[in-house]
């Protein structure tokens, strides 16, 4: 059957150009770089990256959940309450319990959150938009009930030194988020959980036909999604010595923008950690840069949001020219 | 003869409201091609659907390699061997062509991580099998629609299928694809594998298949060898109908010639098109589904852009429109497919009604909702459509009424010409003849009607002329004491079963 080898590949970009317009954050990031490089003294020492690093990590382990259920064609939008619930969890219950298990019921209840998250999609066919948004007042209104509106605070100050190990300029929380990013970066691209991902996302009819069992599957990625801001809640709670009710108010919204900043696709189907970490390090490199600057926080926002509006065109210009 | 690979017999299948399957028997022999045809709603998908495991017989027995089966799912039947190739690709674009060859089957280790280097590898093999161009890694999104088939096709060899069934493979391929494709089929043929092939076109039948089985109003109508007959008589027992109904033809008088289109053509849907139609009159466009005549339509409407074609509208002639200076000219279609093209489901009847019109209902920006509900009464009665209010949801009505709504919606607009694409389509036996009565209507008040229908009895019963289209021409016009099945039949028939001349 030689008569087919004349249908030939469609589309010609070199590997390269394609690596670059599949990773354009990655661009847009050093871009960023340079320039706050050159408009301050006190941007590119090992230090404030450090530091850079170490804000972005709370983000960017929200996101690394985030990623995994938008490649499924979801979205979770209570990220932000359970990060605050387990944070409250694991302070408000370590006089009574112990410091780990204090920890262990925290991850647990993110990790239930998500789970109930994701069984009230895929056994309801709801939108997930609507159940998490209905997770996001109603679980913060479970944190201040909980709190009883106060922050709580920590007793035992050894819990406040874990953030404090540093391997050179990067701290115990930003190693966290590497080696989950990276782990769950293996997860999609070396695991059949992680293909499936894309399977689901990319072409749900397609999935269903070939077998696949597509509810237990998101399940499992909304329970994780919830477990990873869990971690973030407590690593959160660990760094401040307390648990605010209000925190992570609005962080699912800066995580949904650095996931789709970093050109994980709002419908499914299409995404890596790689992007989600690069847009998750954009987002911090531009708050620390401005703040730099001694930007005003109002101008500070209203960059971020013309940053983000541009990357996105950015992309499906290039998306288009790929096609 | 060998024994057959897969047998049917007796399948039934029935919906709320219809027999979608009636007692159908059907068989396959390995190394066999064996065509399955018939009109929309003949039941061809269903059945495909049953032997693909999407849906589960009311009753019959399928029986696969001697053994009586139960098909529960996709991967079911996939396992066993039985492969279903979408009409509509079932791929995802975004994973590599060896992930979607294995889609859902794809190889772990006990842990689930996945073992790349035997997934690459089987799928090469599968690949090299069919003499496939393309690797394992390449992202399936950047194929072209031909080789996408191709990883598709190569599940075959992944799964050692047994049975492949093709749906319409040719719908979107090129004529050197389609080339490629049928050396492919071929192939597997020769390795042993039975091949149900469904398809519209005859000459690719006629090229192809051993034997023909004709489904018709879920009922299998015979079961022929391919080399003792023709497309003739294919095509007859295709749409021969028994069926009477009655149809109210409309008593009007033709006056001033409306639309006049001479040699619209476009390539690759229908070439050299020409014909008139006059106030008053009702033209019929008779076809196989393919046969071009939506197309035909939709170009005039603009929604389509003709590569070549003159119109002349009221005399003068006029720019090819776009659809906005379609509907101020006074045209409007009425598109087939109601849900997706005519109606906003979420809103009421009565904005469904003004929603191309909004501009004549509003003081500035303001709605006039008085001016509205008067206009919604209006049509309400005229179409006699049955509804508890403006408000009542479109989604909630049935077929007949919501299709009066999309009448309702370009009527009011006051066109000169109508367009109906299968305005009964769908729809329970008594609106059916409300719909055909209200075509009359719209002629005896002086609109210029043109409708298409598949259905022969509908055609020949509203139409004053018809003109019978087949691959993208027009093969014959009937007018009066000609208008007859027999000469629309054979009208088609002829065009179909003579060779392929391109």
């Amino acid at each position: 059957m030689s008569a087919t080898t004349s249908i030939t590949k469609a589309g010609g970009h070199s590997s390269v150009a394609r690596l670059l317009m599949r990773n354009h954050i990655w661009v847009f990031l050093a871009l960023t770089v340079v320039v706050f490089s050159a408009s301050s003294p006190y941007f590119l020492t090992v230090n404030n990256l450090g530091n850079v690093l170490t804000q972005a990590a709370f983000i960017g382990i929200l996101a690394i959940g985030m990623t995994m259920v938008m490649i499924d064609g979801e979205i979770d939008l209570s990220v932000g309450a359970i990060l605050a619930l387990a944070s409250a969890l694991a302070i408000g219950l370590q006089d009574h319990i112990g410091i780990w298990p204090a920890v262990f019921v925290g991850l647990l209840s993110g990790a239930a959150l998500g789970f109930l998250n994701g069984t009230l999609v895929a056994l309801s066919g709801m939108h997930s938009f609507i159940v998490t948004l209905g997770g996001l007042i109603g679980i913060r209104g479970l944190v201040f009930i909980y709190t009883g509106e106060d922050a709580l605070m920590v007793s035992d100050f050894s819990y406040t030194d874990y953030p404090e190990i540093y391997l050179g300029p990067v701290s115990l929380t930003a190693m966290i988020f590497i080696a989950l990013a990276l782990f769950f970066q293996w997860i999609l691209s070396s695991t059949r959980h992680g293909r499936e991902t894309y399977a689901i996302g990319d072409n749900i009819d397609a999935a269903h036909d070939a077998g696949i069992n597509i509810k237990r599957h998101k399940i499992i990625n909304f329970t994780l999604c919830g477990a990873l801001a869990a971690i973030a809640g407590i690593l959160l709670s660990m760094r401040l010595g307390t648990a605010e009710p209000n925190a992570g108010k609005v962080w699912e919204l800066w995580t949904i923008i650095a996931v789709v900043l970093g050109g994980t696709r709002l419908q499914g189907g299409y995404g890596s950690m790689w992007m989600t970490i690069g847009g998750v390090l954009t987002l911090a490199v531009l708050r620390n840069g401005l703040r730099l600057l001694n930007t005003p926080n109002y101008v500070e926002l209203m960059v971020m949001g013309t940053v983000l509006v541009l990357a996105l065109l950015i992309d499906k210009l290039l998306s288009r020219q790929e096609a | 003869m060998a024994d057959p690979i897969l047998t049917l017999s007796g399948i039934t299948k029935t919906f709320p409201g219809v027999i979608a399957l009636d007692k159908v028997s059907f068989d396959v022999r390995p190394g066999e091609v064996h065509a399955l045809v018939g009109e929309n709603g003949a039941g061809k998908s269903t059945l495909m659907k049953v032997l693909a495991g999407l849906y589960h017989p009311d009753a019959g027995a399928i029986i696969y390699q001697g053994q009586p089966v139960q098909i529960d799912n996709p991967l079911a039947a996939r396992e066993k061997g039985i492969l279903l190739i979408h009409q509509e690709l079932s791929l995802s674009p975004e994973l590599s062509v060896a992930e979607n060859i294995y889609l859902g089957a794809w190889p772990t280790n006990a842990l689930g991580v996945l073992n790349k280097r035997k997934l690459r590898r089987d799928a090469q093999a599968a690949l090299d099998a069919m003499g496939c161009s393309f690797g394992p890694d390449d992202r399936v999104g950047t194929l072209s629609v031909a080789m996408q088939q191709m990883v598709e096709i190569a599940r075959s060899q992944a799964f050692s299928a047994n049975v492949v069934i093709f749906d319409e493979p040719t719908a979107s391929l090129t004529d050197t694809e389609k080339d490629q494709l049928f050396t492919t089929i071929r192939g597997l043929q020769r390795q042993g594998v039975g091949i149900v092939y469904i398809s519209h076109k005859m000459d690719e039948i006629f090229e192809l298949t051993d034997r023909i089985t004709v489904l018709r109003d879920g009922q299998v109508q015979g079961t022929v060898t391919t080399k003792e007959t023709d497309a003739t008589a294919v095509t007859r027992m295709m749409i021969g109908r028994t069926l009477e109904a009655y149809f109210h033809k409309a008593d009007s008088t033709f006056r001033d010639e409306v639309l006049r289109v001479e040699g619209l053509s476009l390539k690759g849907q229908f070439g050299d098109v020409s014909f008139s139609v006059r106030q008053g009159e009702v033209l019929g466009f008779y076809g196989l589904v393919g046969a071009g005549r939506s197309e035909v339509v939709e170009t005039l409407f603009g929604i389509r852009k003709a590569d070549r074609g003159t119109l002349r509208w009221q005399g003068a002639e006029i720019p090819l429109p776009t659809p906005r200076q379609a509907i101020d000219l006074g045209m409007a279609l009425v598109p087939e497919s109601r849900k997706e093209q005519g109606l906003v489901l979420m809103m009421g009847g009565m904005e469904n009604t003004t929603l191309p019109h909004l501009a004549s209902y509003a003081r500035r920006t303001v709605m006039d909702r008085g001016k509205e509900r008067a206009t919604f009464d209006e049509y309400k009665d005229a179409l006699s459509i049955k509804t508890t209010g403006p408000e009542q949801p479109v989604s909630t009505l049935s077929g007949g009424n919501q299709q009066k709504f999309v009448l309702a919606k370009w009527l009011c607009a006051g066109p000169k010409l109508i367009i109906l694409d299968e305005p009964t389509r769908g729809i329970d036996v008594g609106s059916k003849s409300a719909i055909h009565t209200l075509i009359a209507n719209l002629a005896e008040r002086g609109l210029a009607v043109i409708v298409i229908s598949s259905e022969m009895p509908e055609v020949l019963g509203v139409s004053h002329r018809v003109l019978a289209m087949a691959e993208g021409r027009l093969v014959g016009e009937f007018e009066g004491e000609e208008m007859t099945e027999e000469n629309l039949i054979d009208a088609v028939s002829h065009h179909l079963a003579r060779p392929a001349a391109e």
